[in-house]
């Protein structure tokens, strides 16, 4: 079971690898999108720290969502997905498998840009700190909710925009908890630790649950 | 005696039944709506300690605001159901029951904002119990799209059935985090009840105008049920046979 899991994330790693643009389209998408708040909202030191972490916790939920059309895309037109969804490895391993990969792919570069983002934004080196550790384990919460969409959209037309209608609301929590914890951080003398464990309560649900409804979410759609 | 537990699970024996369904509720609905405006209006005192005449609203705001969250439960139960039993009526059920759900939410959000005016002097405020039921909204409006995204309808049925129930599991979380952003001090932002303390006859007009509001909640869907189910099974023999005897 391990080795079919392993083989799913190889596999599709070495897929991205060879179509390096893929990744850089969702990063630079991230970084766009946080590049414009200060030219819209204006360049005002104070009102860019207040709005850091908000925006940079949306611009990971749209950068992150965009990434997803084509978690199941290419494997369903080009019939592979059948194939998969064929053998004798339960589904959701596999389902688990492209889920990490993808998350690699485009949740962890997020992770490694944020404290460019927080230079732009006059972040104290506390608050990058935490907003990496927010995003490291908010971002395979979103991947993981977002599979469920994925998988009951594919193949329809719109099917992008109609995913973010389906999973957008369903990432409320992470997002009031992640950029909560970036907020709180700015204050010296607060408290953390509840908001990581909640992040971490809510990776683990999503973890456990996930696999089986885009699992099931698959066999319905693929059918 | 045995009892057939799936008799009205097949449009054909359900159509009939819900035709009759229909006007019970419509009328039960209609009688308790006069009796619950009726008390609504006469017998309530006209001022309360910090509200005009505008507290009122509440029989509408508050029956509309149960309701909507009410029917999503429904729906989940309707779409489970379908996926347990494989029974095609169910989807339907569930597919009927949504707009009126999110028909429901809309009016307890406008009530909500009309009040909020008159008594917060805001349209609106990012109160927990607003923006949860703004959330919910969204949630019906996802599954509303997905269910008319997909033109299978085994599929589309199926897949929102899914989604329904996702979102189910999802909204308990989605309203605890949405009621605590600072969980270090969620001790501090429970929101008290707000039916503690409620004058008696405001109370029974607002019970009655739920159960008038409960039963429209009946009627309607069974209307669009009875719609879906023509629409759905129009290529089907007793479908034909009906209309023929119509004629």
């Amino acid at each position: 079971m391990f080795r079919t899991f392993r083989c799913i994330v190889m596999r599709d790693l070495t897929l991205a690898m060879r179509r390096r643009t893929d990744i850089l389209t969702t990063l630079f998408f991230f970084i766009i999108v946080v590049s414009l708040f200060p030219l819209g909202v204006g360049t005002e030191k104070e009102t860019l720290r207040h709005i850091a972490p908000g925006v940079v916790w949306v611009a990971a939920l749209l950068a992150s969502m965009l990434a997803l059309e084509r978690l199941f895309a290419s494997d369903y037109s080009d019939g592979t997905l059948e194939q998969m969804l064929l053998t004798p490895q339960p589904l959701t391993i596999l389902v688990l498998g492209k889920v990490l990969a993808h998350w690699l792919l485009t949740g962890l570069p997020l992770v490694f840009i944020a404290p460019l983002v927080g230079l732009q934004y006059h972040l104290s080196v506390e608050s990058i700190g935490v907003m990496m550790l927010t995003l490291l384990i908010g971002t395979p919460v979103l991947s993981l909710i977002g599979a469920i969409g994925a998988a009951l959209t594919l193949g329809l037309r719109g099917g992008g925009v109609l995913l973010s209608l389906l999973i957008l609301p369903l990432y409320i929590p992470v997002l009031i908890y992640g950029s909560g914890a970036v907020a709180a951080s700015a204050i010296p003398g607060s408290e953390l630790q509840a908001y990581f464990a909640l992040l971490s309560a809510f990776f683990l649900l999503a973890l456990i649950f996930s696999p089986l409804a885009t699992a099931a979410g698959l066999r319905i759609s693929v059918e | 005696m045995s009892i057939n537990w799936f008799k009205f699970s097949s449009p054909a024996t359900f159509y009939p039944l819900a035709g009759k369904m229909v006007p019970v509720f419509a009328i039960l609905a209609g009688l308790l709506g006069i009796f619950g405006l009726y008390w609504g209006f006469f017998q309530t005192p006209d001022l309360l300690t910090d509200q005009k005449q505008y507290y009122r609203i509440i029989f509408v705001h508050v029956p509309a605001a149960w309701m909507s969250m009410w029917l999503y439960i429904v729906l989940v139960g309707w779409a489970l159901l379908g996926l347990l039993f494989n029974a095609r009526l169910s989807y339907m059920m569930a597919s009927a029951v949504a707009p009126t759900g999110a028909i429901m939410t809309l009016l307890a959000l406008f009530t909500g904002a009309v009040w909020g005016k008159t008594s917060w002097g805001t349209w609106w405020d990012w109160d927990p119990r607003m923006t949860s039921e703004l959330i919910l909204l969204f949630i019906y409006v996802g599954y509303m799209a997905l269910q008319s995204a997909i033109d299978d309808r085994r599929r589309a049925d199926r897949a929102s059935a899914v989604l329904a129930i996702v979102g189910l599991v999802c909204i308990p979380v989605i309203f605890w985090s949405v009621n605590c952003p600072d969980p270090n001090q969620c001790a501090a932002l429970h929101q008290s009840s707000s039916m503690s303390g409620i004058e008696s006859n405001i109370l029974t007009a607002m019970l009655v105008m739920t159960l008038a509001f409960w039963m429209y909640c009946f009627a309607v869907p069974l209307m669009r049920v009875r719609n879906i189910i023509l629409e759905r099974e129009r290529d089907t023999a007793w479908i034909a046979e009906m209309l023929e005897v119509e004629k």
